[in-house]
């Protein structure tokens, strides 16, 4: 649906990566294990938190063509869970991060079953409407803190013996998580099960007259995406030791929207280049306030009037390849 | 004095009062937003931003040009109205062709823009506006005291939706609407000017929500944001009623405003989420809305 009026470009169902997305694979890999020397590492986690939470957003809008306005209640939850788990029931980080998206995949089951109902438009409100029943929830609960949130929570020690307190090594562990995530998401759609999803996209009817019942792929898929957001959220609050009503609120959800519109939907690594771009952004322009806001605004209007593939999007079609 | 259910009588029909204020705004926005999506196939993201403008018309009217209420009601959405033709003309007119997906990011960017520049300017403060002199004071009705000014209220949006609603269903220019809404092409060949109806569509829903934030104004605070979490809730009154139908949008806007009312007098915990968990519950019951027609 989403790639009316140009087409992403058909995948090759093999379970080999072609050479030169291999090549712009490891390149990215070796860019991410020098960056940390160079640059603030506890930027880089948050920019790779974001990138996996939009790669997990870009499996289902890229490729089920259904567009969710309510991810941060998946990156939201998971963090409060993670956090709780970690600060008060003492939990390791593995159980904790593991805690939080485990929640994160059992709420995406429940809000995928009811909005998966509605296609299209109505699908996008659905999720929107149902995320801010989260989000009233958050506020509301005891147990997250309201206003002020779970603070201070302990990074730990991972499996007992990794001291997570130094930036460093807790970059490396984000670095893992986040490439078991893309890694994860790259072998989905390239499955016979990921060319099934992508037939939904571009005709769903048709899909349906081959005998696939679709409702069962969009909802798995539907779960997938909201469980590896979950694992963004909870490692993101493992790393930043708090958990708050920012990342349930509604304007996370469009920022995750923004980031992979702007990096290219339905491409690879459009979800990552999109949320380094925006993150940086935002990190310039975090002290004047409302304009940040405002220039969120501006990339939306421009990306969806003139540059609707996106910035990995264009050069995937400069190269004539998909990336 | 009958006091129902241990509830107060003064304390019920408050709130009944209340829901029923709410939604006269849940109508108005979600008939705009309907009628805008039955020509232009948009969801407008940007609705919420332009109550919000509207609301913020009155106030600059009032401060900068010393126009009262009264005028504040002709001509806040008149010019809000002009601001929604200028961005049809200028943005959406261009989305048209591809997934209906685009226009709802378009319009959301909008939003923020409109609502950034806004809080930029006047923080997240509302700024009181005064309720006019001749809608002062109340009525007392015997079991309760009814405030003047959310009488007209509710008075006026139950006027602008029916009179919305007499238009599109029961005159010759709502039937072209209709018609258009159907099949534009076939319409079009009859010689009737299709993209004109459209933008002036378009302007007409702003119109109709910079009205709401203009009747809003006085009882809440103007504020920039006080758009942005209203419109999230009218989306949920969308999916329960089905965008099919100009009544049906006017009755689940009243109806489910009196529901979140009765619930916050006898279940508040619940009152800010009891609209998304019936919409949860026709989803399961009914997919395609109560008035919904299943396309």
């Amino acid at each position: 649906m989403v790639s009316a009026g140009y087409s992403i470009g058909t995948v090759a169902t093999t379970s080999k990566m072609p050479r030169y997305q291999l090549y712009v694979f490891l390149g990215m890999v070796a860019v991410f294990l020098v960056a940390p020397f160079f640059i603030y590492p506890v930027f880089l986690m948050k920019a790779l938190c974001f990138a996996l939470f939009a790669c997990a957003f870009n499996l289902l809008i890229g490729y089920v063509g259904l567009l969710s306005f309510g991810h941060a209640m998946f990156l939201g939850s998971a963090g409060y869970i993670a956090a709780h788990g970690a600060k008060i029931w003492g939990l390791p980080p593995e159980l904790a991060i593991l805690a939080g998206t485990a929640v994160a995949a059992f709420i995406g089951l429940v809000v995928g079953w009811l909005a998966i109902r509605r296609q299209g438009i109505y699908f996008a409100m659905i999720t929107l409407a149902l995320a801010q029943m989260i989000f009233f929830f958050c506020l509301q609960a005891k147990f997250t803190g309201g206003e002020d949130g779970i603070q201070q929570v302990p990074r730990g020690t991972l499996f007992g013996f990794i001291d997570l307190r130094s930036d460093l090594t807790m970059y490396f562990v984000v670095l893992a998580i986040f490439l078991f995530g893309f890694l994860l998401i790259y072998r989905v759609i390239h499955s016979p099960f990921g060319q099934i999803i992508k037939a939904i996209r571009e005709n769903e009817p048709r899909a349906i007259s081959l005998g696939y019942k679709t409702d069962h792929y969009k909802l798995i898929v539907f779960v997938l995406s909201a469980t590896l957001s979950g694992l963004a959220g909870s490692t993101k609050a493992i790393v930043f030791q708090l958990a708050s009503l920012t990342d349930v609120n509604w304007p996370m959800s469009g920022e995750v929207v923004l980031i992979t519109l702007l990096g290219g939907l339905g491409t690879i690594f459009g979800p990552v280049v999109g949320a380094f771009v925006l993150i940086s952004l935002e990190h310039y322009l975090a002290q004047l306030g409302a304009w940040v806001t405002i220039t969120q605004g501006i990339i939306f209007v421009i990306c969806v009037l003139t540059f609707r593939r996106g910035i990995v999007g264009e050069i995937a079609r400069l190269v004539k390849k998909p990336l | 004095m009958f006091d129902f259910l241990g509830i107060p009588p003064q304390a019920l029909f408050g709130q009944l009062l209340l829901g029923l204020i709410n939604g006269s705004f849940y109508a108005m926005l979600s008939l705009g937003l309907a009628v805008i999506f039955g020509l232009l196939n948009i969801i407008n993201f940007t609705h919420g931003a332009q109550y919000m403008m509207g609301a913020f018309g009155a106030y600059f009217l009032l401060q900068y040009a010393g126009l009262s209420y009264w005028w504040a009601l002709v001509m806040s959405p008149l010019l809000v109205g002009a601001t929604g033709i200028v961005i049809e003309r200028l943005m959406l007119k261009h989305l048209y062709k591809l997934d209906h997906l685009y226009g709802l990011l378009l319009t959301f960017g909008l939003a923020l823009i409109i609502e950034g520049l806004l809080r930029n300017e006047y923080g997240s403060s509302g700024q009181p506006y005064r309720i006019p002199e001749q809608l002062l004071g109340g009525t007392n009705l015997g079991f309760m005291f009814l405030p003047n000014y959310r009488a007209w209220v509710i008075v006026a949006s139950l006027t602008v939706c029916l009179a919305t609603w007499y238009v599109i269903e029961r005159t010759k220019l709502g039937a072209y609407l209709r018609a258009a809404t159907e099949n534009p092409t076939l319409v079009q060949a009859f010689g009737i000017n299709v993209p004109r109806m459209i933008t002036l569509t378009y302007g007409f829903g702003v119109a109709l929500a910079a009205f709401a934030g203009v009747l809003a104004a006085p009882i809440y605070q103007v504020a920039p944001q006080m758009g942005a979490n209203l419109i999230i809730v009218v989306f949920a009154v969308v999916v329960i009623g089905g965008m099919g139908s100009i009544m049906g949008a006017i009755i689940t806007g009243f109806g489910l405003g009196v529901i979140e009312g009765l619930t916050k007098v006898f279940y508040p915990e619940a009152s800010n989420t009891v609209i998304f968990v019936i919409m949860a519950l026709v989803l399961l019951v009914k997919p395609a809305g109560l008035f919904g027609r299943t396309a």
